[in-house]
């Protein structure tokens, strides 16, 4: 089990990451999810041994890593841009952590044929077979992303992270990928950190994500949890979760709003501005007993937009709800919607 | 001029296959009379059985050949030993100063042999400053003189040092590009997949930095094999490269057969080193990223000891003789004429003065001056000739036809001949006609023109037909086009190649000394003679001659910059 405690890293004397805390389980894929810039790179170079924390600790198995070496981490490391050796061929790529493992362990050299035995099955994993001797530089983005994958791979790493793997790759392709990787790791069993700023990567691939933001994690949960309650409008917005719409606090347990008068108590005083959550709840519950923030709103469509199996609406103050048909635009329809306070 | 039509604003039909042919034939009359004719006269000489039958001649080959590999070989060593840091130094750590010691480690590269060589004399000289320090601290405190090595290396030593400081700023340019467009993230993933700091040199930088390794050491390696007048004026004629070899044997102890197997090897070395050069540059860019990774301050301790010393050094190593030439061209340091009992130190400007005086029995039968004289002139007739048989040849490659991309090569050729060859088969064809002074401009545009070639040939291909069709579809008159669109183009581009085959004639020395008359002295002619000679007044002399000829470069150089630059924005 891989932990950082309350990690603490300044980049060029500004604080980047404040207090980092979190945990990766057995066989567990977490998504470190964050706009770029927040630091989630920084967090994996300082798990792989390539950069240092301020302060706080990474522990691997309850065993301080901070005088391990990266060499001795036995961690494996996928870049966006794949990091390729462009002098070594596919093959000699994949080899490589396997022949830097022969030459740790005196004694215990890894043989040529095992190496070979190895490089084999993992080009079979990602679907590369017969590839070996063919030039890296002269493979597609997808398929230098599955070198790299394999590369890091082979040597059975303790531990497998992704940096934006699939950032310079083009959508169908990069939907391919994804649940490769996600079979990948289920098959293999290796926890795996991935770091994205693409909310549907997150959810696809996460067991758990971790949303980064100013510094600190201030949201950790399934991504079922999280789609239910983000807690923040900052999480809502950035994992695209329903609307977030503003609203002004009126009596103590009503909340004002453009698109009407929502019963909430969200634990604030009258007269504060606060941002609600609008979800559309696809199964309005029985009549008569409505729950908690449960409400109709009514809504002018303003645009209509075709979008594979459905349509997505967009109504007065900027609200999107999908439906099954199409309305006309300038048409007033009711919508059933789920509100929740956001902090 | 012939290829001005392009004032009808088209690209190719204005010229018809005729006409076209017509831009070939200056440039190609020319090389073929003052380059590929001398060399058919070496080749003829060489392969000839009186060359081969005579054993010393062979002797003598092999010699000078295993010298000049020597010598090559330890200059190359040594500079690597200093650029290999220098180049990881600016390619990965940004310092006060770093713009200012790049260029300085840039200047040697383009000053004239005799300036190196008068700059490495004011210091190491017999009449350098270091030479006298030395002599002062074992008079004075009875150092040894033969163990103060750093002050007064030996003529080969010295030689070494003149190549590391030529070259340096080759093996910063190539390798240290190589080394800051290494992607970061390539020693990471080694890193993480088990390789130490060992194994991640050994087995990916190194590697991976190997063809531009290879081609900066091939390079260097050329440069100091074809050196001249370096190893002549700081060693003297007994350093016997095959240049050297060759220039005895041309002058000294006439053997023009000899001469003429020393050219030819020379050549055919030369060009293997070009071809090899030219197929590892090539593999340079394939193996890097096309982008640079970003610099920053050394942060360790060991990495501020790293920039701080390397920069103290190189500033030291670069700076030292470049001011020392000055310096010393106008300190007096020895006993006035005619008064040699007494000693005057100080600040003088005779050797300046001197220069315009015609002393009985001086070196020449004309003021020192009229050697500035003559070169500023052979410079002008260099620059004309250059760009009137250039700019036809550059016009036609600016879109060639394949014929045309054929007969390129041959136009480049002259690169890979050696000055002192290009002397010798002007004697070996033209024999007593060189006594003509017009020669010696003939020889500095063969050397030019290459240049020339190059420079107008991409400003004249990039003027895109898109503008002159824009410029006239709003109003402007043909005469108005070229005005506007071809002309300021064209014109920073000349200018460039004027100033580059101005500053090669200024400071070419090789061919000069081949072909010169003592009537005729160019200004690298005159400081090797004053330095060869004895007496203060002459080293001074030397010193204030080498002192003119670097600035003129200096400036040429600065001049040549600039319109880069600019022309590099506009584009």
């Amino acid at each position: 089990m891989l932990e950082l405690r309350n990690v603490v890293k300044s980049y060029e004397g500004k604080p980047l990451l404040t207090d980092i805390s979190f945990t990766v389980a057995e066989g567990e894929t977490i998504c470190l999810l964050g706009a770029s810039g927040s630091g989630k790179s920084t967090i994996l170079r300082m798990i792989a041994g390539l950069d240092f924390p301020d302060r706080g600790a990474i522990l691997l198995n309850n065993l301080d890593l901070a005088g391990t070496p990266p060499h001795l981490r036995d961690f494996g490391l996928v870049f966006q841009d794949y990091g390729l050796f462009p002098h070594l061929n596919v093959f000699d790529n994949i080899a490589f952590g396997l022949k830097m493992k022969g030459f740790k362990h005196e004694g215990h050299e890894v043989h040529k044929g095992e190496i070979k035995k190895r490089v084999h099955e993992m080009l079979e994993l990602v679907n590369l077979t017969g590839f070996d001797s063919r030039q890296v530089t002269d493979l597609s983005g997808g398929e230098q992303q599955r070198v790299a994958l394999a590369r890091a791979l082979a040597p059975s790493p303790r531990l497998l992270m992704f940096d934006e793997p699939l950032g310079a790759l083009d959508r169908s392709l990069k939907e391919d990928l994804l649940n490769e990787i996600r079979g990948i790791l289920h098959q293999t069993k290796i926890p795996a950190i991935y770091v994205t700023h693409d909310q549907e990567e997150a959810f696809t691939i996460a067991d758990r994500i971790l949303v980064l933001h100013e510094g600190t994690i201030i949201r950790d949960g399934t991504p079922s949890e999280i789609w239910k309650d983000p807690q923040s409008a900052f999480v809502a917005k950035l994992l695209g979760i329903g609307n977030v719409i503003e609203g002004e606090v009126v009596e103590m347990q009503n909340v004002k709003t453009e698109f009407g008068v929502f019963a909430l108590d969200c634990n604030k005083h009258v007269g504060e501005k606060i941002q609600l959550l609008v979800q559309q709840s696809s199964s309005p519950s029985r009549r008569g007993a409505r729950g908690e923030g449960e409400a109709q709103i009514q809504l002018t469509v303003e645009d209509v937009l075709f979008k594979r199996d459905q349509f997505q609406i967009k109504g007065r103050g900027g609200l999107v709800i999908h439906m099954q048909e199409a309305p006309r635009i300038g048409d007033v329809i009711t919508v059933q919607v789920q509100v929740k306070c956001l902090s | 001029m012939s290829f001005l039509p392009t004032l009808a604003g088209k690209t190719r039909s204005f010229l018809s296959a005729n006409s076209r042919i017509l831009l070939w034939v200056p440039t190609l009359l020319f090389l073929f009379s003052f380059f590929f004719f001398p060399l058919f006269k070496i080749l003829a000489l060489t392969f000839n059985l009186e060359t081969f039958t005579d054993l010393n001649n062979l002797r003598i080959t092999f010699h000078s050949l295993r010298f000049t590999f020597y010598q090559a070989t330890l200059s190359t060593l040594l500079t690597f030993a200093l650029g290999l840091p220098a180049a990881l130094l600016f390619s990965k750590f940004n310092f006060r100063g770093k713009t200012l010691l790049r260029a300085l480690t840039a200047v040697p590269f383009m000053l004239p042999t005799v300036v190196v060589a008068a700059a490495f004399n004011s210091l190491f000289g017999q009449r350098g400053f270091f030479f006298l320090l030395s002599s002062f601290l074992s008079t004075t405190f009875h150092f040894p003189l033969s163990t103060n090595f750093v002050l007064h290396p030996s003529p080969f030593i010295l030689i070494l040092i003149a190549h590391t400081f030529y070259n340096t700023s080759i093996v910063i340019r190539i390798v240290g590009n190589a080394i800051s467009r290494l992607d970061p993230k390539l020693e990471a993933s080694a890193r993480v997949l088990g390789a130490d700091t060992f194994h991640v040199w050994k087995d990916v930088i190194l590697p991976i930095l190997r063809p531009s390794l290879l081609a900066a050491a091939l390079l260097v390696f050329m440069f100091d094999f074809t050196s001249f007048g370096v190893i002549l004026l700081l060693g003297g004629s007994q350093f016997a490269t095959l240049e050297v070899e060759i220039y005895i044997r041309a002058l000294q102890l006439p053997n023009l057969n000899l001469a003429a197997l020393l050219s030819v090897i020379q050549l055919i070395f030369t060009l293997i080193f070009s071809i090899l050069y030219s197929r590892t540059i090539n593999q340079v860019s394939t193996q890097t990223a096309p982008r640079f990774s970003p610099t920053r301050p050394a942060k360790t301790l060991t990495e501020r000891i790293f920039v701080f010393a390397l920069s103290l050094l190189l500033v030291t190593f670069f700076f030292l003789p470049l001011i020392s030439l000055p310096i010393r061209s106008l300190t007096r340091l020895e006993a006035d004429r005619g008064q040699r009992a007494e000693v005057q130190y100080g600040f003088t400007t005779d050797y300046y003065e001197e220069l315009f005086i015609n002393r009985r029995g001086s070196l020449f039968y004309v003021p020192p001056v009229q050697a500035a004289l003559n070169s500023l002139g052979f410079a002008g007739i260099t620059v004309i000739l250059s760009l009137a048989l250039g700019y036809p040849a550059a016009y036609a490659l600016a879109k060639p036809t394949r014929l045309e991309k054929f007969l390129d090569p041959f136009l480049m050729l002259p690169l890979g001949a050696s000055a002192v060859m290009m002397g010798l088969g002007f004697i070996l064809a033209f024999g007593r006609l060189i006594a003509s002074p017009f020669f010696i401009p003939i020889a500095h545009t063969l050397i030019a023109l290459p240049f020339v070639i190059r420079t107008l040939q991409p400003a004249l291909a990039s003027i895109p037909e898109r503008l002159r069709q824009a410029a006239s579809t709003l109003g402007a008159s043909p005469l108005r086009v070229w005005q506007t669109v071809d002309f300021p183009i064209l014109s920073r581009a000349t200018l460039s190649a004027a100033t580059f085959a101005f500053t090669v004639s200024l400071g070419e020395f090789g061919a000069t000394l081949l072909i010169t008359r003592p009537e005729y002295p160019t200004i690298p002619i005159a400081i090797s003679r004053f330095l060869s000679q004895p007496g203060g007044l002459n080293y001074g002399q030397a010193m204030a001659m080498a002192t003119v000829l670097m600035l003129l470069t200096t400036l040429s150089i600065l001049l040549i910059e600039k319109l880069r630059f600019n022309n590099a924005g506009e584009l």
